[in-house]
């Protein structure tokens, strides 16, 4: 588990050494890469309109055609990357903050509060997650806020009944109970000593979930219903593809290629990070 | 067994009435007057006070819940906006193609993930074992829209093999409006399927009951169709059980691809047209349906297997 540098390095050079993870580790590299580059890359504005070149074929000037309102494709493919990367993160930070807390609490704390938040989570669960996410967004509409929202709300019960298995596993382990003996606080106990022996899992899990979370984006956005237009996100593109399928496949491909070859990438590296860091989870999914 | 089953079918009461509560809570909590939403802005005071009268807006929030859980028992979850007609009437019409669909995709991606999965434990680490997993691994992650576009662009529009819009009629017609979906949706399960029944067939095979079987000079191939696929395809029974709501999540995608009728039509309808009573409608029955498949792939389970019933 990633506690100091030289086993943060051994995890990469252990995910490098396989050959799926090495694949995963280039196509999320390459990903992340355009995200954060992606101002420089883009040869085009990705929202600016040019009606004279509506819908051209793939060609030098605009690599991958342009759409009914003459936008780059391939400019608002590289841009689709940023966006789906700024819903993703945040969110599976966010449910795995919180799943963490609420987790810990559950598998530490007394057994009436460990019951309650159960429940709640398997309540959560219970939700079809895309009807939930439809229900949100009838509610109060779309927005890259509700997206964020209602992807942090659905994976926080994942994050929280890990957390809290692995925490009742260590509950009664000897340096806990010596800790408690000393007197020590709950707060210190599991911030200071249980969280570094379970957040090593939960990373393994938050790399599975960033594919199901820009898929998630990607099919609300492309319902309508998810980041606003003119936003290039991949969604999007597919929204207008959708409408321009028998004109021009460029729009479909161009967001639809990205979602599967993220969806790769991220399954791949979570994979093999899964593998390295802790075999035993193998089994269980 | 009994005791297990009433326990499991209580925990799935309890979660859908909390379930329902926040459902409740949530709508109640959204800024706006429901009426007015509803209404539009040009309705008249007296309109709206009747339509928050009918609705018992105007009773304490405790009670409204109260007064909703009554409709619920009665199977009345309230009345479509614009047509006037009963939001369950409306919900079950379209019910019907949903689960069609869903359960379509289900049976070929199971039948042939199992088969894959079955093929590839009784023949480890060869050609076919790699490249079964090669395709696994590469399916699983790929979500069921994306897919849907790719087919229908592919298949519907280039190729024209197969219809790209609408049910059909008639039982063929159908049919050949099923496949397109079906194959969507299905395709990451087959690849989720066999790699699960291939783990827990390597498991089963190295259990002394295969081994004794084989002593008796069981021929190997009906060792591994009926003694050990037998138990080694319990895992999919439960994995499908909890997969309802990914399939019923893709089957809404696929519905609106496709142009199917079905629920996720209905929702995003609704969505659009700012029909809530219909939105919520839909959620809830779509919730409980994924619950009590849910407990009762678990009842299933314990049924298979005994050893499960001591687990909560």
């Amino acid at each position: 588990m990633a506690k100091s540098r030289s086993e943060l390095g051994q995890i990469i050079h252990g995910v490098a050494r396989d050959p799926l993870g090495l694949m995963g580790l280039i196509i999320v590299g390459a990903i992340v890469f355009c995200a954060v580059f992606a101002v420089w890359i883009v040869p085009y504005d990705p929202v600016a309109m040019n009606i004279k070149d509506r819908l051209q074929e793939p060609s030098a000037t605009y690599l991958l055609g342009t759409d009914q309102l003459g936008r780059d494709t391939f400019s608002r493919v590289i841009m689709g990357g940023q966006v789906a990367l700024k819903v993703a993160l945040p969110a599976v930070f966010g449910a795995m903050a919180i799943g963490l807390t609420l987790g810990m609490i559950a598998g530490y704390g007394p057994k009436w509060l460990d019951n309650v938040l159960m429940l709640l989570f398997d309540t959560i669960r219970s939700f079809p997650t895309v009807m939930f996410a439809l229900a949100v967004v009838a509610l109060v509409g779309p927005s890259l806020q509700t997206v964020v929202f209602v992807v942090m709300a659905t994976s926080i019960p994942t994050y929280g009944r890990v957390a809290r298995t692995q925490t009742l596993t260590l509950r009664n382990s000897e340096f806990i109970l010596a800790e408690r003996s000393m007197g020590a606080s709950m707060a210190r106990i599991l911030g200071v000593h249980m969280l570094p022996n379970i957040i090593g899992v939960l990373a393994v899990l938050a790399a599975m979930d960033i594919p199901t979370v820009i898929a998630l984006e990607a099919g609300l956005s492309f319902l309508g219903l998810g980041v606003k237009p003119p936003t290039p996100s991949w969604g999007a593109l597919l929204k207008d593809g959708y409408s321009l399928i028998r004109q021009t496949p460029w729009l479909v491909v161009g967001g639809g290629l990205p979602i599967i070859l993220a969806t790769l990438g991220f399954t791949f590296l979570g994979e093999s990070l899964r593998d390295v860091v802790d075999p035993k989870l193998r089994k269980q999914r | 067994m009994l005791l297990y089953a009433i326990r499991r079918f209580g925990l799935a009461l309890l979660i859908l009435i909390v379930a329902v509560t926040v459902m409740f809570l949530m709508i109640r909590a959204v800024p706006g007057d429901p009426v007015q939403i509803m209404l539009g802005p040009r309705a008249t005071p007296e309109l709206q006070a009747r339509l928050t009268a009918e609705l018992a807006l105007d009773q304490p929030i405790w009670k409204q819940l109260l007064i909703f859980y009554g409709n619920l028992m009665r199977g009345d979850l309230g009345i479509d906006v614009f047509s006037g007609r009963s939001v369950t009437a409306i919900v079950f019409d379209q019910l019907p193609h949903t689960l069609a669909l869903i359960f379509a995709s289900i049976l070929w991606s199971a039948l042939l993930g199992i088969g894959l999965g079955a093929y590839a434990a009784a023949h480890p680490n060869t050609l076919i074992d790699r490249i079964a997993a090669a395709i696994s691994v590469s399916f699983v992650a790929a979500p069921a829209f994306v897919v849907a576009l790719l087919s229908l662009l592919i298949f519907a529009v280039h190729l024209q093999w197969f219809p790209a819009i609408g049910a059909g009629e008639g039982f063929w017609g159908r049919l050949d409006h099923l496949v397109l979906p079906a194959f969507a949706i299905g395709l990451s399960w087959v690849g989720y399927i066999a790699r699960l029944v291939r783990a827990s067939m390597l498991e089963v095979m190295g259990e002394s009951h295969i081994r004794t079987a084989r002593a008796f000079g069981i021929s190997e191939r009906r060792v591994v169709m009926v003694y050990a696929l037998r138990i080694a395809i319990l895992p999919v029974v439960t994995v499908i059980g909890v997969g309802m709501g990914f399939l019923l999540s893709s089957a809404v995608f696929a519905e609106i691809v496709f142009a199917r009728p079905g629920l996720g039509k209905l929702v995003i309808d609704s969505i659009t047209t700012r029909n809530y009573p219909i939105v919520m409608g839909s959620v809830l029955i779509s919730t409980g349906l994924f619950v009590a498949s849910t407990a009762l792939a678990d009842l299933i389970n314990a049924w298979l297997d005994p050893r499960a019933r001591t687990a909560t």
